[in-house]
C-alpha cells in the first residue's frame, strides 16, 4: 500500500481561491470550490479528445453517425427479423436504436474513461489539477457521440411514423443525465484500477460486452420468464436510463421497482467509484 | 508581511519493492494473497524534514547532486505528489513548469495546442485569448499556426511550448531545468523573460544544473543532500559550499593523503598537487567559467638536466584530449637544479567542457626514465558549467571534449 498522506489541501482553498494548504495529516473528500475553479479544464480535455478522435479517423464525424446506424441494421436483421425478438409496441429498429443510443454512450464513455488516466500519464506526472477532471471529461466525450447518433434517430422516428408523447421533454434529458451518472461511477473505478493494475485494460472490453447482453438493450426484460432473472438484470445501472428513454415512445410506464433497483445500483457504483478514485488519486503520479 | 510560501517539515517516503515495475498486475496481486510470506519492502525517504519559507518576490535556486531529492521536492511543491508528512501553505497561485509542452498533442494544430497547454498550465481561456498574439509572436511560428503539431520540427515545437509558458503570470513559478533545451538564442530570450518575471515581484523556485543561470536568476539557494536540507542562504555562498562539499569524495583527496606512502625515488619526491580557482582550492568539482590552476609541488633530490612535468587531460574513458609539458614554451626549463619547486599549469576560463575529465600527471627525465610514481597521478574531475558554454551549445551534453571560446569575425559582402 502507498502511504496515506493526502492533499487535504487543495482542499482548503479558502476565501482567496489561490490560497491552499497541503497537510499530510488532514484529508477531505472532495474539494468542490477547487473543481469549480478548474471548470474550464473539463471543457478543454473534452474538446481535445473529440478533436483528436475525429481527426484520426478517415471518415471523421460521419463515423459517429454510421456506427449506431450499422449496429441497428445488424441487430434488426439478426434479432428482429431472424430471431423475432419481441419489442413491445415499437418497431424493432426503433426499439433497438433507442436502446443503442444510450448504450453506446455508456460503453464508449466507460472505455474512454477506464483508459483515460493511463493515457494521460504524461500530463499527470508533470502538472497538478484535480485528477477527477480526466475521467469525467472522457465521459463527456461520449456525449458528443450521443448527439451525432441522435441526429440519425430523429429522421428514423419520422420514417417509421413513430408517435412521441410530451413526456419526452423531461424524460429524454433525464435519461441522458442518468446515463452519464451510470457511466461515471464505473468509469472512475476502472480508471483508478487501471492505473494500479495494468492488466485491467484486457478486462474492460470483455466486461462491456457481457454487460451489453445482460442489460435489456436489444431485448425487453419481459422476455425472461422467471421474475428472479428479471430482478437480476435490472441491476444493470443502464436499465433505468434506457427504459426512461423509451417511455415517451411506448407510453407504457416502466416498472417502478425495476427503476429503483437500477437507480440504486447506479448510485452505488457512482459512490464506490468516486471514493476509490479519491483514495488513489494522490498517488497516481507515483504509479503511472 | 506573511511569507507567500511556507514549508514545514516535508518528508516523502517511497516503498521500494523488489519488483521493477511500479504498477502491479492483478495476477501478481492475487498470487500474493496466496503466498504467506510478505514481499519485502524497504522504506526510502526521498526527502526528510525540509522546511523553509519564501517571501513575495524572492527567488530560490535548488541545488544538489542527482538523486538528492530535488525533483521530488519540486513535485511536492507543485502538488503532483503528496508529502508523506509535513505541511505546505501557499498564499499565491502556483504554476509549475516541470516540462515544457506538457499535453502537446501531435494531431492538434499549433493554435489548438496553445489553448490546451495554456489551460493545463492554469491560464483562463480569456487570458489565453488576450495573450494569444503575443504568444504567437514570441514563438515565431505564425505561418504554421493551423498546421498539426506533428509536422513541426522539434525546434518549433519547443519554441511554441516555451512561448506558452513564458506568458504565465502566477505569483509563484516553479521551474525545473527546462532551459537546458532549445537553441541558444531562444534560451537567452527565455532567460530574459524569466528575469523579468523575477524582477516583477514574483516568486521563483528554480532547479538547474547550470549554476550560472541560477546565479543570474536567484538571490537564494537551497542545497539538498540525500533528501535532507544541507544549507539555505545567499546564492554565492551556498553554491560555493555545494561545490567544495562535492569535492571531498574524490581521488585527489586520497592521493594527497597517500603522498607519504609513495614509493621512494632517488631523484624526485612529489609533495602535493593542488587545484585552485580564484582563491579557493577545489578538488573534484571545477567550474569552467573560471581559470583553473594546477599547482604541482615537488622536490628534486639531484640536479637534473632533462626533468619535465607533463599533464594529460583525458575524457572519462581515458582517451587523451591533450597533453601539455611544463617546458613547452622554453626547452631551457628542462634543466633544473636540486631544490623544491612548484610547476603551475593554468587552464583558462571557458576552455573545459562541462564533462568529467581524468587529469593525469606525469614526472620524468626526458629520454631516460619516468620517476616515481611511475604510473603518474590520475584523478577524475567533474566540470560544472558556469561559463559561456551553455550560451553557445545545446543543453545537457557536450559537443566536443573541450570548448574554448574562439575568436570569430563576420563580414558582410
Amino acid at each position: 500500500m502507498q502511504p496515506r498522506g493526502v492533499w487535504s489541501g487543495s482542499n482548503s482553498m479558502t476565501k482567496n481561491e489561490q490560497e491552499f494548504l497541503v497537510d499530510a495529516e488532514r484529508q477531505r473528500l472532495f474539494n468542490w470550490p477547487e473543481l469549480w475553479h478548474y471548470k474550464e479544464l473539463f471543457y478543454f480535455f473534452t474538446w481535445r479528445d473529440i478533436k483528436v478522435k475525429y481527426k484520426q479517423t478517415v471518415l471523421g464525424f460521419a463515423w459517429a453517425v454510421l456506427q449506431p446506424l450499422l449496429m441497428m441494421v445488424i441487430f434488426t436483421l439478426f434479432f428482429g427479423t431472424a430471431l423475432k425478438i419481441p419489442s413491445g409496441n415499437l418497431p424493432y429498429p426503433i426499439f433497438v436504436f433507442s436502446g443503442l443510443l444510450l448504450w453506446n454512450t455508456f460503453s464508449s464513455g466507460l472505455s474512454n474513461s477506464a483508459s483515460s488516466m493511463v493515457n494521460n500519464a504524461q500530463i499527470i506526472k508533470k502538472i497538478y489539477f484535480p485528477r477527477l477532471i480526466i475521467p469525467v471529461s472522457s465521459v463527456l466525450v461520449s456525449l458528443f457521440d450521443f448527439l451525432m447518433a441522435f441526429l440519425v434517430f430523429i429522421p428514423l422516428l419520422f420514417y417509421y411514423d413513430q408517435g412521441v408523447s410530451w413526456n419526452v421533454l423531461w424524460s429524454w434529458p433525464l435519461a441522458l443525465a442518468m446515463t452519464l451518472v451510470a457511466t461515471l461511477g464505473p468509469g472512475c473505478l476502472l480508471s483508478a484500477l487501471n492505473v494500479k493494475y495494468r492488466d485491467f485494460r484486457y478486462v474492460i472490453p470483455f466486461l462491456v460486452q457481457v454487460l451489453f447482453f445482460l442489460t435489456p438493450v436489444i431485448y425487453p426484460v419481459t422476455l425472461l420468464k422467471y421474475p428472479i432473472l428479471q430482478y437480476i438484470l435490472v441491476c444493470s445501472p443502464m436499465y433505468a436510463a434506457i427504459e426512461l428513454f423509451r417511455y415517451p415512445l411506448t407510453s407504457i410506464q416502466p416498472d417502478p421497482y425495476f427503476m429503483v433497483i437500477s437507480l440504486i445500483s447506479s448510485l452505488f457504483f457512482l459512490i464506490a467509484g468516486l471514493l476509490y478514485f479519491k483514495r488513489t488519486e494522490d498517488f497516481f503520479a507515483d504509479l503511472v | 508581511m506573511k511569507p507567500i510560501l511556507e514549508i514545514h517539515g516535508i518528508g516523502k517516503r517511497y516503498r521500494i519493492g523488489h519488483q521493477t515495475n511500479t504498477y502491479l498486475s492483478l495476477r501478481e496481486r492475487m498470487l500474493d494473497v496466496f503466498r504467506f510470506e510478505k514481499t519485502e519492502k524497504e522504506d526510502f525517504w526521498a526527502l526528510d524534514d525540509i522546511s523553509f519559507s519564501l517571501g513575495r518576490g524572492e527567488s530560490l535556486g535548488i541545488i544538489g547532486r542527482n538523486g538528492a531529492g530535488k525533483s521530488t521536492l519540486l513535485k511536492i511543491l507543485s502538488r503532483i505528489t503528496p508529502p508523506t508528512k509535513g505541511k505546505i501553505l501557499s498564499r499565491g497561485r502556483i504554476a509549475s513548469l516541470l516540462e515544457v509542452g506538457t499535453g502537446f498533442h501531435p494531431e492538434l494544430t499549433g493554435r489548438e495546442n496553445i489553448f490546451f497547454n495554456g489551460s493545463l498550465l492554469g491560464m483562463k481561456r480569456r487570458e489565453i485569448e488576450s495573450k494569444f498574439d503575443e504568444i504567437v509572436e514570441f514563438s515565431d511560428v505564425e505561418k504554421f499556426l493551423d498546421t498539426p503539431l506533428k509536422h513541426y520540427s522539434s525546434g518549433m515545437q519547443l519554441r511554441l511550448a516555451f512561448s506558452v509558458a513564458a506568458f504565465l503570470e502566477p505569483e509563484i513559478l516553479i521551474v525545473d531545468e527546462v532551459l537546458a533545451v532549445g537553441d541558444a538564442e531562444f534560451q537567452r530570450k527565455c532567460l530574459g523573460k524569466m528575469e523579468n518575471v523575477a524582477n516583477s515581484g514574483r516568486t521563483i523556485i528554480f532547479v538547474s544544473h547550470n549554476l550560472q543561470s541560477l546565479k543570474f536568476l536567484c538571490q537564494q539557494a537551497l542545497y539538498i543532500e540525500k533528501g535532507k536540507l544541507k544549507a539555505i542562504g545567499e546564492i554565492e555562498k551556498t553554491i560555493d559550499l555545494y561545490l567544495s562539499d562535492n569535492s571531498s569524495v574524490n581521488s585527489l583527496a586520497s592521493y594527497q593523503q597517500n603522498l607519504g606512502s609513495l614509493r621512494q625515488d632517488s631523484d624526485f619526491r612529489l609533495i602535493n598537487i593542488v587545484l585552485a580557482q580564484g582563491n579557493r582550492s577545489v578538488i573534484d568539482n571545477v567550474r569552467n567559467g573560471e581559470e583553473l590552476k594546477m599547482e604541482i609541488e615537488y622536490e628534486l633530490l639531484n640536479n637534473l638536466s632533462r626533468f619535465r612535468v607533463f599533464v594529460d587531460i583525458c575524457d572519462q574513458f581515458g582517451t587523451t584530449v591533450l597533453r601539455t609539458y611544463h617546458d613547452e614554451v622554453d626547452y631551457a626549463r628542462l634543466s633544473m637544479k636540486k631544490g623544491t619547486y612548484k610547476s603551475i599549469l593554468t587552464i583558462p576560463a571557458n576552455f573545459l567542457a562541462p564533462v568529467t575529465y581524468e587529469f593525469r600527471f606525469w614526472f620524468g627525465i626526458h629520454n631516460v626514465r619516468m620517476v616515481e610514481p611511475i604510473d603518474g597521478v590520475t584523478f577524475k574531475v567533474n566540470v560544472e558549467n558556469s561559463g559561456l558554454y551553455n550560451m553557445t551549445y545545446n543543453g545537457q551534453y557536450s559537443v566536443g571534449l573541450v570548448c574554448p571560446t574562439l575568436h570569430w569575425d563576420i563580414y558582410k559582402n
